[in-house]
């Protein structure tokens, strides 16, 4: 990503617009925005060359509230606009903020094939697992059963889970947070700031209006330490309040371990971002609550060529070996003749 | 006329050359057959003769429809000419007709008198049922109407390639250009240009060009030795303006224009596309010339390839997008957005037959509503449209002109017969092209230091800030914004503001265009008003039946919105005004509207373009009603 110069130390608040936020008050939006603020002042990022893009949603109203370039587009589309840009101007950062209807149910096909593609922008999906901006209908990332204002006897849809379909979309760079976790939700964002490639964070989002708590097992007091492991790289599976519970293989299976006895540390699943296949973090992706601690951290994070990377490379190329294009050639090409 | 089975020495007559202003040829057989191809190299030949040329390919929606049956029958018809042609030709003079389905779908074309060529080894049992043939066409006397001249093309092409050393699958894929071969020789023309064409094509395959090579030579002496046919016809260049040319379809018309543009104005070219017939080649043409800087992105559908387009243009790239109706019934949302947006691109249409999928290969004018009124909201944007293929190198460039200097997207619509369809086109002198300059603000302008994003000048033009500049960091959206400062604003007041001003930009751009003009007197009895592939019917058929006596003027619309300033005063100079489209009246209804006149429409929904003729009749029809009520 494009950093500023040593000189011009810019602070969190620089990177914040003069807009006045207008999300619901408790909202964890406003913890993404004041973690991603920081996080482009810890990278010295470049206001003028960082640009967010966002469909429709609360969660799309970020662009408004930076004092970068912003385009809030329309309705699960932030994926194509990012892409535009991106081949336009490479050099360029480029966010897309998005929700879990945005992203996940109009704005589905545009996701995986960005993702696939692996355009090089990093995109933050807000799930807050309800239509927030429309008044509290269920979204493709409510449990089943749910009850909302389109679901009176609740939801007859099974949900998906955002980490599962980007690592089937071949993603380079899949991790979690949290909103209520600001140091980790910042570590993460860094991360994924720093990915060259599609970056694709979930992010676990109260909404205090529409479904109040629905995280409240990641994020209570008493049962987070239970319900939530934090991914490290190279390291062992361990949670619990006494840290004394881990992950362990049971054939292709996760299962709970309790440390201690003739379990060893040495015995769990280890933690593997940078695996070329993607089964470990896919298997990762489907641990949930309440059967599981569910992962937070880096699920993954490999290398590949970026797409715009290629599609200028082929520009590049065919300058190499064509010459830079003029138009008597481009109109010549076949057959002319002259008449006189 | 059947002469084949006369003996040879009996019928040794000298061989007459007849001279013709104008000839329409028609290739058909199965859409494996080669038809298009063989049709385009006798394109290429005949224009580099000298003639004006214009063709129509006709092709099925499938791929390889069963070989055999009228679904699968591909046709490519091409009207040569010793003068200024501006159709493909209404009655067909020569058709060749590679088996029965390409007979039976093609015959009723072709004039009483015409020639008719046929492979005669294709009509066999199996072929003559698939075609729904109970007797064999070429033995009940059913074609005596035509002069029909019945060629083995099959065995004589085998022979032809027999020393090649391909097998006789590969020969019989190489009998297009034996029958073409037999085109050129009756035709009077010369077979050079195809045989570089072969040479060049598969010069890596050389016993493929070897065998097409063979193939065209043996059907060119077959004309020649086998003294069946007891003329040769001949068309004498024509007399058009001096120049270097090649010959365009109205797709590479687009992309040549598109790249010209690009380059004129020092700007990448992103094109964000999804394949669609008839639109597709664009993409393709576009694809291969990355080393203008030419950016092509394959998108997932066209709602990607719009949005796209609008993040290109906001990053300060040319930014387009190519489909056709169904696709552009996708874009919409997308369009919308870049109109609020005020951000400047082009989307070109490429129309085709509907409403939904429709006649994927056939062409249609039917998406002028869609491209004026087809998004929601009040959403207006400039809508053009091409004359003829060359036209659309001329239209695209005249699209970019508007985009940029008004800062709006900008709809150029085409259609099937001017995608595919071709014609000689002038290669211009690079010299003389438009120039573009593109000035992007480098420094903020308001109070404080600033940067005010919808601050317009005096033709309410916003400025192109790009991302990248320091300073000028300002945020846009598809909500409504205040206009100067562009923030968000719900004020009533603001938005009747901003709604009348986008609209009111959008027609400034008619001081920027060039007055509507009339073809015959500027005022009369009658005006035929056409916009699109129409111009070439119309204005031959308003030529026609001036020359026979009849007051009748015409005019073409290039630009549908807005329209030239003077368009309703050039209309209300006339007693009636006729307005023939390939829909049921779209143009009409904005014309009714506009000058509340009452204009009269001639619609045609075939998948077809019109014939001169059918317009000729319209025009008489109207007169001869005129007359009737004067006396
Ligand atoms: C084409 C279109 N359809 C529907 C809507 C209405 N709409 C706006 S936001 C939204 C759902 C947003 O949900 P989510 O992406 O989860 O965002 P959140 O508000 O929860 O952050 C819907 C249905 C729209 N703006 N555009
Ligand atoms: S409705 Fe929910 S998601 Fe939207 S701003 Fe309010 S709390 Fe946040
Ligand atoms: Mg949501």
């Amino acid at each position: 990503m494009s950093t500023q110069s040593a000189t011009i130390q810019l602070t969190a608040k620089d990177y914040g617009s003069n807009q006045e936020v207008r999300w619901c008050p408790g909202c964890g939006d406003y913890s993404i925005l004041a973690q991603v603020k920081k996080v482009l002042a810890n990278l010295g990022a470049i206001r003028e060359n960082t640009v967010f893009v966002s469909g429709i949603g609360c969660s799309s109203r970020f662009p408004y509230y930076m004092n970068t370039y912003g385009f809030h587009s329309i309705h699960g589309r932030a994926p194509g606009v990012a892409t535009g840009i991106k081949l336009t101007r490479p050099e360029l950062d480029v966010w897309v903020m998005t929700g879990d209807g945005d992203g996940l149910s109009i704005g589905g096909n545009h996701l995986l094939h960005t993702i696939r593609r692996n355009v090089g922008i990093k995109i933050l999906l807000f799930n807050n697992r309800i239509y927030g901006l429309t008044k509290g209908q269920y979204s493709p990332t409510s449990p089943f059963g749910k009850k909302t204002k389109s679901t009176p006897m609740g939801s007859v849809d099974y949900p998906l889970h955002p980490l599962s379909v980007a690592i089937g979309a071949e993603a380079t760079f899949v991790a979690r947070a949290i909103d209520v976790n600001t140091k980790h939700l910042e570590y993460v964002l860094e991360r994924a700031a720093k990915h060259k490639g599609t970056s694709f964070v979930e992010i676990y989002q109260n909404c205090t209006i529409f479904n109040d708590l629905a995280f409240e097992y990641a994020s209570g007091k008493e049962t987070k330490d239970e319900t939530t492991v934090y991914l490290e790289h190279g390291k062992p599976l361990i949670f619990g309040k006494e840290r004394n519970k881990g992950i362990r293989l049971h054939g292709m299976d996760p299962e709970i371990v309790t440390l201690g006895g003739n379990i060893k540390e040495d015995d769990l699943l280890f933690h593997d971002e940078k695996q070329a296949e993607p089964s470990l973090a896919y298997l990762l992706s489907r641990m949930h609550y309440p059967d599981f601690p569910e992962p937070l951290g880096v699920f993954r994070c490999v290398e590949r060529p970026t797409y715009e990377e290629m599609v200028m490379g082929q520009v590049s190329d065919a300058v190499k070996t064509k010459g830079p294009g003029r138009l008597e050639d481009l109109y010549d090409d076949g057959e002319t003749w002259v008449v006189n | 006329m059947v002469v084949s089975t006369e003996p040879a020495d009996t019928r040794k007559k000298p061989l007459s050359i007849i001279e013709r202003e104008e000839l329409t040829v028609r290739f058909a057989g199965d859409s494996g057959d080669g038809m298009q191809l063989v049709g385009m190299q006798m394109t290429n030949t005949t224009a580099m003769f000298g003639n004006d040329v214009s063709t129509f390919p006709d092709y099925p929606a499938e791929i390889r429809a069963p070989a055999g049956t009228l679904a699968g029958v591909s046709g490519y018809q091409l009207n040569f000419g010793a003068h200024k042609l501006r159709t493909a030709g209404d009655r067909v003079n020569a058709l060749i007709a590679m088996n029965p389905a390409a007979l039976k779908a093609n015959i009723a074309d072709l004039e009483t008198g015409g020639i008719l060529v046929v492979n005669e080894d294709a009509f066999n049992k199996t072929n003559l049922a698939k075609a729904g043939y109970t007797e064999n066409p070429l033995e009940d006397n059913s074609l005596s109407r035509y002069q029909l001249f019945r060629v083995p093309v099959d065995k004589l092409n085998a022979e032809a390639c027999a020393e090649s050393g391909l097998t006789g699958r590969a020969t019989a894929r190489c009998k297009n250009f034996y029958a073409l071969g037999l085109c050129y020789w009756l035709f009077g023309r010369s077979i050079e240009a195809t045989e570089r064409w072969i040479k060049d094509k598969f010069g890596g395959k050389p016993a493929v060009a070897d065998a097409n090579l063979r193939a065209l030579r043996a059907g060119y002496y077959f004309g020649e030795t086998a003294e069946m046919f007891p003329a040769r016809y001949l068309v004498a260049p024509a007399k058009i303006a001096t120049g270097r040319y090649r010959k365009v379809t109205g797709n590479e018309a687009v992309a040549m224009g598109l790249v010209t543009a690009a380059l004129l104005a020092k700007k990448p070219l992103f094109y964000g596309s999804y394949p669609i017939t008839p639109a597709s080649e664009i993409l393709h043409e576009l694809s291969k010339h990355k080393n203008f800087d030419v950016r092509t992105f394959q998108a997932e559908d066209e709602i990607a390839a719009m949005t796209s387009v609008v993040g290109a243009a906001f990053a300060g790239a040319f930014a387009v997008t190519g489909t056709s109706g169904p696709g552009m019934a996708l874009k919409q949302e997308g369009i919308g957005l870049a109109i609020i947006a005020e951000l400047p691109m082009v989307i070109v249409n490429v129309q085709r037959g509907g409403p939904s999928t429709g006649l994927p290969t056939k062409t249609e004018q039917a998406d002028l509503h869609q491209a004026v009124w087809g998004r929601n909201g009040e959403a207006p944007l400039c809508v053009l449209a091409a004359a003829t293929p060359a036209d659309c190198f001329a239209i695209v460039l005249e699209a970019f002109r508007i985009a940029v200097e008004f800062m709006t997207p900008v709809i150029v619509l085409t259609d099937g017969y001017l995608a595919n369809g071709a014609e000689p086109w002038m290669i211009p002198d690079t010299a003389k092209l438009p120039k573009f300059t593109i000035k992007h603000p480098t420094e903020p302008d308001g109070e404080e230091h600033r940067f005010l994003p919808y601050k317009r000048d005096g033709r309410l033009v916003r400025q192109w800030a790009v991302p990248g500049t320091p300073g000028l960091e300002h945020r846009i959206g598809g909500l409504e914004k205040r206009d100067v400062t562009g923030e968000v604003c719900y004020d009533p007041h603001n938005h009747h503001h901003m709604i009348c001003t986008r609209r009111k930009k959008i027609d400034n751009i008619a001081e920027t265009i060039p007055p509507l003009g009339v073809l015959g007197e500027p005022s009369g009895d009658l005006l035929v008003l056409g916009w699109g592939s129409t111009y070439g019917p119309i204005t031959t058929a308003v030529e026609r039946c001036r020359a026979k006596g009849m007051s009748v003027s015409c005019a073409h619309l290039r630009y549908i919105d807005p329209m030239p300033k003077n368009t309703g005063e050039v209309l209300s100079r006339f007693r009636t005004v006729l307005i023939p489209e390939m829909n049921l009246g779209q143009l009409l209804a904005h014309i009714r509207a506009a000058f509340l006149i009452d204009a009269i429409g001639l619609s045609k929904v075939q998948g077809k373009p019109f014939m001169i003729q059918e317009i000729e009749s319209k025009i008489e029809e109207i007169l001869n009603h005129h007359n009737g009520r004067k006396s």
